[in-house]
């Protein structure tokens, strides 16, 4: 059975121009009639209202179209735009494939010269945001961050998130400007998977507190991500300068967002040199010691021991 | 089928009209009942309703009525009695009092709102609201942990306090996310329960964590 489908289109009565010249109809009637009423001068007053019934009439039908036509054309674009499955081939991944991918974001690729494979998978990235947001927040927590003008997780989720979205677009934007070959998505997904180093030196050095431990892992942890990241970019550009603008502007913001994530959120080394020195020295003034100070307080406390145990 | 090759809808008529039959109302009587039912019944019944529904969260077996009548009564009471009782933490300025219970409702609604999403993206078959009824109810055991840690504080705060608190608190979360993970990673492809138990885990630990690091001012 043949079916002929060519004349099934539904855009009978669904578009603007059937719409305006069926409008357009109705008031050359209108006009036509009100021509005819004022020509008629003194008419009756029934003919007169009947005239006058049916142009309202006619008014509220084209009213009523014009409605009917938007509300279709409104649900349409709905279904089209809002719809959720539009991200849906984006979370189509398996659990080996993330585990394999996390890993993978720690390992420089060495082969530069042709351009490398970067899944553009937007569940691993999304993962790794919230779980940096749920670090954030324990950081916070621990050292007591006081945040004025706002919340806790309002801060955490802003930072984190905009740090993914804002720093992607710009990244995108400088990508467009040196003819790199990478999509939106792609990018998303490489910033995110580069999350995840940052997201093992916050959860060792927030329960560990030595700066120097945090600038190892600073420098290698981060420093390998930011190398996979860089190695991928550069082997999808051309030019030397082109290169070194994209691979630097993203080592520099990806190092230093690990920096600023350290040091803005956690004040807990800070307040235990503050315990130290009593409550009157200003917390950063640690070149100049008032050893007096110092040594009358420890004086003070070991004369109180001497005095308990004896 | 020669007489079929010309049939084509003519563009000028639009095509219209309802395809449904329309199904015979309802006796007057039962109109009547539900709408004239004395207000305690009503309240009875949906109070028993959410009553069950906490049973079967506090004892997670495979049933499905949780998921066929969702209802957000249960998890909108937990959030605001959880939200009430995280109120009133530490904080050095006034300030600080009024966010968290904003904090903890936003958290809560939109956490779970997260989740479904992630669910439904991954491939799941369960709905919306189905899936949100089951994130609410599942946060029962905090606010049984949340209780639990406002009269341990009461005593005293110290480090035996604190480990009391921490095994509470722990143990809640453990059942939290075994609950709903009993109730959503039916709904998903075998070989991708991972993938959606892990953002669950993350929700209900962020909740756990804002409740063991509540301390009364």
């Amino acid at each position: 059975a043949v079916i002929d489908m060519e004349n099934m289109d539904d855009t009978s009565g669904s578009s603007f121009e059937d719409m305006g010249e069926m409008h357009q109809r109705m008031k050359e009637e209108e006009e036509e009639e009100a021509e005819g009423e004022a020509g008629a001068g003194e008419e009756e007053d029934g003919e007169f209202l009947g005239m006058k019934g049916l142009r309202g009439q006619l008014g509220r039908q084209v009213a009523d179209q014009m409605w009917q036509v938007g509300k279709r054309q409104a649900s349409r674009a709905f279904s089209l735009y809002a719809n959720i499955d539009i991200l849906r081939p984006y979370f189509d991944v398996e659990p080996v494939q993330v585990r394999a991918r996390l890993l993978e974001s720690m390992i420089p690729v060495k082969m530069i010269n042709f351009p490398q494979k970067i899944a553009g998978e937007l569940y691993g990235p999304l993962m790794l945001v919230f779980t940096l947001v749920a670090i954030l927040l324990h950081g916070m927590k621990t050292s007591d961050t006081i945040i004025r003008e706002g919340t806790l997780m309002g801060t955490a989720i802003g930072t984190c998130f905009g740090y993914w979205l804002g720093v992607s677009s710009f990244m995108y934007f400088l990508a467009y400007l040196c003819n790199a070959q990478i999509t939106m998505v792609q990018m998303l997904s490489l910033l995110g998977y580069g999350l995840f180093g940052h997201c093992i030196t916050l959860f060792v050095t927030y329960n560990i507190h030595f700066h120097s431990l945090f600038y190892i892992f600073w420098l290698v942890v981060g420093g390998l991500s930011t190398l996979r990241m860089v190695a991928v970019l550069v082997s999808r550009t051309v030019g030397h300068t082109q290169r070194l603008i994209l691979c630097g502007t993203l080592a520099a913001l990806h190092m230093l967002f690990l920096l600023y994530l350290h040091f803005a959120y956690h004040k807990v080394v800070e307040g235990i040199l503050d315990t130290l020195e009593g409550p009157n020295m200003p917390p950063f003034q640690r070149v100049a010691r008032d050893i007096p100070v110092v040594s009358n307080a420890v004086l003070n406390t070991t004369a109180k021991a001497i005095a308990l145990t004896l | 089928f020669p007489g079929l090759a010309d049939v084509s809808i003519p563009q000028d008529i639009p095509v219209e009209g309802e395809i449904t039959v329309p199904v015979g109302s309802h006796s007057p009587d039962e109109d009547y009942s539900t709408l004239d039912e004395p207000v305690k019944d009503t309240i009875m019944r949906d109070l028993k309703a959410v009553g069950k529904k906490f049973v079967h969260v506090m004892y997670p077996r495979k049933s499905s009525a949780l998921l066929r009548d969702w209802d957000l009564w249960g998890p909108l009471v937990l959030c605001v009695s959880l939200a009430l009782m995280l109120q009133g933490g530490s904080a050095d300025s006034k300030d600080d009092g009024g966010p968290q219970f904003a904090e903890v409702f936003v958290i809560i609604w939109f956490g779970a709102v997260v989740i479904t999403l992630n669910s439904k993206l991954l491939g799941g078959t369960i709905s919306f609201f189905q899936s949100l009824c089951v994130l609410g109810y599942c946060v029962l055991p905090l606010t049984v942990a949340m209780l639990v840690c406002r009269l341990v504080l009461l005593a005293g705060m110290g480090t035996i306090s604190f480990i009391i608190r921490l095994i509470v608190v722990g143990a809640m979360f453990a059942w939290s996310t075994l609950a709903s993970t009993a109730f959503l990673a039916d709904s998903q492809p075998p070989n991708r329960k991972a993938l959606v138990v892990y953002p669950i885990f993350l929700f209900y630990f962020v909740i756990s964590w804002m409740i063991l690091t509540f301390t009364p001012q």
